[in-house]
């Protein structure tokens, strides 16, 4: 079988490969690129652990062929932090504990970062409902909710300021 | 409240606050490895090819034309691991179950593997392997399994408990007793006696993270294996005694691990990855997929449970019984006996019986499930226990809390309890402004208890002090939520130094003593109380580095503060040493600094929690929304209140999920039909309401701090909780779990029918 050549850009980046046609977006980040962060928990669309967004859309990697890739962008958990500077998302993870065994962590912190993006100051239930398609198995997701919501916060107060900053 | 705190009035500096994780950045950013995040040059993908019957013979398995196709580096069957057991019965059941040896036991079990260059021609050369399969008669379920003319799964097995010792092969391994008094005697005095009959379904601890391993075998017998566990050092002993190496030349390093909940605490294909690096001389990835784990490994069983307890008018409990009938899939177990011992652990009785039964059908071999065996035994007493109070005219929590086990209590499974929180823990939710909280139309509310043994067991740990002051804490419990923060937290406890100075790190098994696996929440009981001796083993050599350089007496040299101080009026002159200095000066005191200590951490102190839910029922679809959900537990001491705050959440939910929504759908053909988080669902964020915590702190005696275990009782009580809740809001009592829409609208319909027609 022949590969298929692939130009795409990643978390910013620049990035060429081939793949089978077969191959699913999150085998070509894990196995050929290795970004290990996104994480394969089923395969089959229903765990979340493998989210990223392909054009600021989000989507379980896993469903998205490798080939599909061509000339989008795709933001995966490793593009999350800004250098050095952790997202709010991923500060307010640690700070309120939202992660027991972390596995599902880079799908919630994707997930939740694409909620953030389209509304900055979600209720509780829109929260959760926009999270509904993450599994954790270990928190009961109490704190991740919560990590969240502080995190909105957070995110509100950074705009604020840098608004503040344009005028 | 009346805890019995008097062996302890510490004073604590660090230990009970909420520092960051020091592998946080690591899981935020997606750097931390798990089992599947690492590679080594000219690694092989492996896969398994599993049995789609329930239970057939395997006459021939012909692998020549996988064999053939290019880019197939190994094929094996149980032909390439050889019986090395010595009639070991229960490690050769360990190996059976990594790959089937003549008969295939349960849909998914192993029957061959291949390593290839990449996943594709793996994939194409698993089907290119012919099995030719004769297929026998199964049995699923547990009520099936145990009558006389159900297929035999295990044909060398007798039933162990029973004299004189049956002759003829069962499905039932095993029948073991518990109790005390006469409960003949005691139900003779009860003025109210409920019998009731109960059932479980089988769930899967649902860990999001796959199976994985990375093996490396050499032909020079020395073998690496990266994997995600639970417990490496028993993964190690035990892939080497199966595949015949020597246990010193087979360096196993835990991966970070994607939840285990007991499920990663036994091996299913880390010896079949090492059998094929073995044959193919490169390393070789093992992953599975959802669908393997699920029909593959580690469920919990399922069950049927039959109770009768009698009581006084007065609210006193005169007798109790209960027969438990626990599947352990195709291999024996100790599952029915767990909770034959746990089913009234939580109460006060005279007289009391139970009799576990530990059951074989064509299912997958069952694994611990945090708290393994205890849901579904309180579920069937605690549900009878509502029945009870209600039937003596009594608020279910006052009649819990007058029957309730205490300090001096016999306990039903033999020993007699110290301090322990049943109590406190009932009397905190009786005091919960939850329970005092309206409910409306269709909705109601239930409470339940739960118990825990936990466990302790061995353990290694080692602490070394750097030139600069900061210290190494190398520990062999592998991290399942947070220890290593928590321990880290203990050592500067201990030193009196940061919490940042302390860097925790979880050693591979070549480099420190055996630790036994990460169970029976032992993670922080145990490496912690190791961590306290190691660090007080540092001190002593901390004070003769101190004493040496000041020319005093070592007796003379105490450590306060993170720093070593001269004793008495005479010696004020000469100031401090820091652990900074001391660290420093190091080199030429004597060279390097370091605490050490083995321990086999007995008394992990019994554990006790009591839940209370809320929960509304739809009576035109039967479905239940959970609206309120509070979990009181005593956690002993709590280290890092978040992390006991998360395994409590945590617990809760995974027993919600185990109520109302999960379980293994077997065909007639006796084939899992929902092996994916599709069909079989666990419970997602818009499911659950935010899950309020209470931590008790009635201190373990047994520990330097009073820590008890604390990450499996919070998985007990719920069953019951929302089986109570349930009951209440559909007037009608649930005994069968999951209450799943279908089970609740027919319980409504039979009771509605029941009493029209009555
Ligand atoms: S791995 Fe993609 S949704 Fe589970
Ligand atoms: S933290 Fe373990 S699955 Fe979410």
């Amino acid at each position: 079988m022949s590969g298929i050549h692939v130009s795409t850009t990643i978390n910013g980046d620049p990035v060429e490969f081939v793949c089978q046609p077969g191959e699913t977006l999150l085998d070509v980040l894990r196995d050929r690129l290795r970004l290990t962060g996104s994480k394969d928990g089923c395969g089959t669309g229903d765990c979340g652990a493998c989210s990223v967004t392909v054009d600021g859309r989000l989507v379980c990697s896993c469903l998205v062929l490798g080939a599909e890739a061509e000339g989008r962008e795709v933001t995966t958990i490793e593009g999350l932090a800004d250098g050095e500077n952790l997202h709010p998302l991923q500060s307010k993870f640690i700070e309120h504990a939202a992660l027991q065994c972390g596995i599902c962590t880079p799908g919630f912190l994707v997930a939740a970062k694409a909620l953030l993006d389209r509304n900055s100051n979600p209720t509780e239930e829109e929260i959760r409902f926009a999270l509904a398609g993450n599994l954790c198995r270990c928190t009961g997701y109490d704190k991740i909710v919560r990590a969240v919501s502080a995190a909105a916060t957070e995110v509100r107060k950074q705009e604020g300021r840098k608004q503040r900053r344009s005028f | 409240m009346a805890h019995d705190t008097s062996f302890t009035n510490q004073e604590f500096k660090v230990i009970g606050t909420r520092p960051p994780r020091p592998d946080g950045v690591d899981k935020v950013t997606g750097r931390a490895a798990y089992g599947a995040d690492t590679f080594a040059p000219g690694q092989l993908v492996g896969l398994i090819l599993r049995s789609p019957h329930a239970h057939a013979q395997i006459r021939k398995i012909d692998t020549s034309r996988a064999e053939k196709l290019k880019g197939v580096k190994a094929v094996i069957t149980s032909d390439d691991l050889p019986d090395l057991t010595n009639g070991d019965r229960a490690m050769l059941d360990i190996l059976e179950n990594c790959m089937a040896r003549g008969r295939a036991l349960y849909d998914g079990h192993a029957v061959a593997a291949v390593a290839a260059i990449d996943a594709e021609t793996a994939r194409k050369a698993l089907k290119l392997i012919k099995v030719d399969y004769k297929r026998l008669p199964h049995v699923t379920d547990v009520d099936e399994a145990v009558k006389p003319d159900a297929p035999i799964v295990q044909p060398y097995v007798r039933t162990a408990g029973v004299q004189p010792p049956p002759t003829k092969a069962s499905n039932i391994s095993q029948i073991s007793e518990f109790g005390h008094g006469d409960v003949e005697a005691g139900f003779a005095q009860a003025d109210f006696i409920v019998e009731e009959s109960y059932k479980t379904e089988q769930t899967h601890q649902g860990y999001i993270e796959p199976h994985a391993c990375l093996a490396s075998v050499g032909p020079d017998g020395q073998g690496e294996l990266w994997v995600t566990t639970q417990g490496h050092f028993t993964f190690r002993n035990q892939c080497a005694a199966l595949l015949g190496m020597d246990v010193a030349k087979l360096k196993v390093t835990a991966s970070e691990i994607g939840g285990g909940f007991g499920g990663k605490t036994h091996v299913w294909m880390e010896p079949v990855a090492l059998a094929l690096s073995r044959k193919a001389n490169r390393p070789v990835k093992v992953v599975m997929s959802r669908d393997e784990v699920f029909r593959a490994t580690g469920p919990t069983s399922s069950t049927s449970v039959d109770v009768k307890i009698g009581a006084k008018k007065n609210g006193r409990i005169t007798a109790a019984t209960a027969t438990l009938r626990y599947q352990t899939g195709a291999f024996p177990g100790i599952w029915g006996m767990l909770g034959a011992m746990t089913a009234y652990a939580c109460y006060d009785l005279k007289n009391v019986k139970t009799v576990g039964y530990n059951v074989l059908v064509n299912r997958p071999k069952v694994a611990a499930y945090r708290a393994p065996s205890a849901p579904m035994a309180a579920f069937a007493v605690e549900s009878t226990i509502d029945l009870l109070a209600a039937k003596v005219g009594m608020e279910p929590v006052d009649f819990r809390i007058k029957n309730a086990a205490k300090k001096g209590t016999k306990a039903s499974y033999g020993p007699t309890y110290g301090p322990i929180g049943i109590g406190p823990t009932l009397e905190a939710v009786k005091n919960h402004p939850h329970m005092r909280a309206r409910l409306g139309k269709n909705q109601g509310r239930g409470m339940a208890c739960g118990f825990w043994f936990n466990f302790g067991g061995q353990t290694c740990t080692d602490l070394n002090i750097g030139v600069d002051g900061t210290v190494n804490l190398t520990v062999g419990t592998v991290d399942v939520g947070g220890s290593r923060a928590s321990l880290s937290l203990i050592a500067a406890e201990e030193l009196g130094i940061p919490y940042e100075r302390i860097k925790c790190n979880v050693a591979d098994t070549s480099s420190l003593g055996h630790n036994d696996t990460t169970e029976g929440s032992r993670g922080t009981f145990s490496s912690g109380m190791a961590t306290i001796f190691a660090a007080r083993d540092a001190i002593e050599v901390l004070r003769e580095r101190a004493a040496q350089t000041w020319e005093i007496d070592v007796k003379d040299v105490k450590w306060e503060g993170g720093r070593a101080v001269p004793k008495g009026v005479r010696h004020s002159n000469l100031g401090t040493l820091t652990l900074e200095e001391l660290a420093a000066a190091s080199p030429n005191t004597g060279g390097p600094i370091a605490g050490h200590n083995e321990v086999v951490a007995d008394g992990a102190g019994v554990s006790f929690a009591s839940h209370i839910c809320d929960v509304e029922v739809d009576p035109e679809t039967g479905a239940t929304k959970v609206l309120r959900y509070t979990v009181v537990q005593d956690a002993g001491k709590a280290i890092h209140p978040d992390y006991v705050e998360g395994q409590l959440q945590g617990g809760a939910a995974q027993g919600i999920g185990w109520a109302l929504n999960e379980e293994y759908i077997y065909g007639k053909d006796g084939r899992l039909q929902n092996p994916g988080f599709l069909d079989y669902r666990i419970p997602v964020c818009s499911d659950l309401p935010f899950i309020d915590t209470e931590i008790l702190e009635i201190p373990n005696p047994n520990h330097p701090y009073g820590v008890r275990g604390v990450g499996e009782t919070s998985i007990v009580p719920p069953l019951a909780a929302v089986g109570n809740a349930v009951s209440n809001a559909a007037n009608v009592r649930l005994t069968h779990v999951p209450m799943s829409p279908p089970r609740i609208l027919k319980a409504i319909k039979n009771r509605r029918s029941n009493a029209t027609t009555g």
